[in-house]
């Protein structure tokens, strides 16, 4: 394909493809800061994948690979006193989030000294002290919990805007539907962002949805949908913001579809040979983290050689992650195993 | 002492735990302005206002799961599934995620929930309306299970319910409504609690230990009356709190009569009975002089007829055929 022809593909699947241009009022150290996130997202889930093949990360493992600018642009416009839901793929969200990557690392190693005391896991992989209410590995299962936490929102006053970050294959659950009809019935200060990455593990989504504008079903609830483009940072970022300033006055949920594209497999050892391979490697071309270098070099905001710092820190934050999970940590002891099934230290066997 | 029913006691527990605690909130469907179904919820909407008594719409997967998502975030959570037949509907929130979040999560988050499970046959309201999902609950780590009956305990119990930071399965059985009760009055009124893990011992014997809860615990008091006629003593526990479960005064009552009948409402199979009969013979084999009997319902979906819904409901005549089987293996 020539490159014309590859950017035609890549526009067929996301028409709302658009250029990078930053909010007028994000500054330039903003705009780092999201690159080396993005970068820290990008290296963490690599790694992830390569320990994960040696046999050093036990159980599943999802990449985040590729939507990085839907996590780093939606919890850039966001507070840490805001909340998140998140999917089966739910690194990139807790990093976005804020939360440490030793610790993160450390529950990918099953460790004690994990963010989970190593009993999460990949998959259930939480930091509600800084508002991520955890993956959860039951597609769509997050809905009805961030409408708990909206709810939440408006009987305590405290402001609080909470995201829920879904595939489009949790688009199909039975609760997708009943949780926005409901933040929508009510007026909650919800966002339900769908991460259209058009794939349900093997399954297309114009397989199983006539109508693959996701963002259309926004009308049915009587609320704001839109869509944009997932491999974006600021298009998410404008968006999101926006949303939650008008959930914040009082205006309801919106519905966001960031279409984009999942280029490596379902997880981690996933060989994708139920799909055109030669056509998903077409959007790396458009990926997200190359993008937002080129706009750097491109508007003359920053040296090539600034930009390699960033995503050479970034490199450097996760080489140190993974030394720390191997060589710092503990195993959890046995005494631990029916430590937080009940609160306040109460056991019952 | 006042005396008040077991409707009164959930709704005088309601309205005082409100009153004193702004982060508890209610929601389920027709809760609010119609009061509920049976009426528990009544005037809760006036007194609490519409942010926190909450009528929803028919989608219990996601009220069920929003209790859960609230309950992490600061609030506590009533919430009502009208019959607990569809629990069902919202078992994906409960077992997957409020049961599992604390564990998963390390213990970095409470899910200070309740939920409000009408259960019980009776009335000719058959397959869809009959149920009893206890033991389901009890299976699953990360709950707690309790089934009072008696309008003191329902009272007290809920209270502690509300104040615990677990998610908490709540059945009531949805034909003791109208049961009254002595319950405190005066200051102790709004300040006495039920604790859970403790059970009741309703009345005293010595040859033979009746377990049971909820409605079976009244039956067992009813059929324990008639069998002292016919010179037979039974002790009558309630177990009121099913998970944890009070085994210590369980297997001390037994430890004395060495005999027991563990009763259930239920369908037997795969209930709560068998578990504790199981829990029983690990705990004190030895203390038993007879193999322990079990009294349940019929394996069968309960039936709209009158004649045969009888057939399935565990009654006092049940409860006292067992207790002769036990003492028949004398």
């Amino acid at each position: 394909m020539t490159k014309q022809e590859t950017m035609s593909f890549i526009k067929k699947a996301i028409p709302c493809l658009t250029e990078l241009n930053a909010p007028a009022n994000l500054s330039i150290e903003k705009q780092k800061q999201m690159f080396r996130t993005m970068c820290v997202i990008r290296e963490f889930d690599s790694q992830v994948r390569t320990l994960w093949m040696k046999n050093e990360i036990y159980g599943l493992a999802h990449s985040y690979v590729g939507a990085e600018a839907i996590g780093v642009g939606a919890c850039s416009a966001i507070e840490k006193s805001d909340w998140i839901t998140s999917t089966h793929r739910g690194h990139g969200h807790t990093i976005a989030k804020g939360a440490n990557t030793r610790a993160m690392m450390a529950e990918l190693h099953g460790k004690f000294e994990g963010l989970n005391r190593g009993k999460g896991g990949s998959m259930h992989i939480a930091d509600v002290e800084i508002g991520m209410l955890g993956a959860t590995g039951i597609v769509g299962s997050g809905m009805p919990i961030a409408l708990g936490s909206a709810i939440s929102a408006k009987v305590l006053g405290n402001n609080a805007v909470t995201i829920c970050f879904h595939g489009d294959g949790g688009t199909n659950q039975g609760v997708w539907h009943e949780s926005i009809n409901m933040a929508a019935a009510w007026n909650l200060p919800a966002i339900f962002l769908i991460e259209n990455n058009q794939y349900a593990i093997a399954t297309e989504i114009s397989w199983v949805a006539k109508e693959t504008d996701l963002y259309k079903r926004a009308i049915g609830y009587g609320i704001e949908g839109v869509q944009i483009d997932g491999f974006n940072v600021f298009e998410v970022y404008k968006a999101v913001k926006k949303a939650a300033e008008k959930a914040r006055n009082g205006g309801g949920p919106t519905l966001i579809e960031a279409r984009f594209m999942r280029i490596l497999g379902h997880f981690v050892a996933d060989d994708q040979w139920y799909r055109n391979q030669e056509e998903a490697e077409l959007f790396w071309e458009v990926e997200p983290i190359k993008r937002m270098r080129e706009y750097f070099l491109n508007n003359k905001l920053l040296t090539a050689q600034e930009v390699d710092a960033l995503q050479q820190s970034a490199i450097e934050e996760i080489a140190d992650s993974i030394h720390y999970a191997q060589n710092e940590c503990t195993e959890p002891s046995p005494d631990t195993l029916y430590d937080d099934i009940y609160a306040n230290g109460e056991i019952i066997y | 002492m006042a005396i008040i029913t077991v409707r009164q006691a959930l709704n005088d527990a309601f309205k005082e735990e409100m009153k004193i605690d702004p982060t508890i909130i209610i929601m389920g469907c027709d809760i609010g302005v119609r009061g509920g179904p049976f009426g528990i919820t009544l005037d809760l909407m006036k007194l609490y206002g519409k942010d926190r008594v909450i009528d929803t719409p028919i989608s219990e997967p996601a009220f069920v799961g929003a209790g859960v998502g609230a309950a992490a975030t600061g609030l506590r959570p009533v919430v009502e599934v009208l019959y607990s037949d569809w629990i069902t509907l919202g078992m994906d929130q409960l077992v997957n995620m409020a049961a599992k979040m604390r564990y998963m999560f390390g213990g970095k988050v409470n899910i200070p929930l309740v939920v409000r499970a009408p259960f019980g046959m009776g009335g000719g309201i058959a397959a869809q309306h009959s149920q009893s999902f206890e033991a389901w609950f009890n299976h699953v780590p990360g709950f707690k299970v309790v089934a009072p009956i008696e309008p003191h305990d329902v009272k007290g119990m809920m209270k502690t319910a509300l104040r615990d930071n677990n998610p908490v399965i709540f059945f009531e059985h949805k034909r003791s409504y109208g049961i009254k009760g002595e319950v405190p009055d005066g200051a102790e009124s709004e300040s006495y609690t039920v604790p859970f893990g403790k059970a009741a011992i309703r009345r005293e014997g010595t040859d033979v230990t009746i377990v049971a809860y909820s409605m079976m615990a009244i039956r067992a008091k009813l059929a324990a009356a008639e069998l002292e006629k016919e010179g037979i003593s039974c002790e009558v526990i309630d177990l009121i709190s099913l998970l944890p479960l009070d085994y210590e005064t369980v297997m001390n009552s037994i430890a004395k009569t060495n005999r027991v009948v563990v009763c259930q409402e239920a369908n037997l199979r795969g209930g709560m009975a068998g578990d504790i009969v199981a829990e029983i013979i690990d705990r004190g084999f030895d203390l038993l002089d007879a193999p322990p009997v079990r009294v349940g319902g019929l394996n069968v979906p309960t039936p709209y007829n009158k004649g045969l819904e009888d057939l399935c409901i565990p009654d006092e005549k049940k409860i006292k055929d067992a207790v002769c089987a036990v003492l028949n293996n004398r």
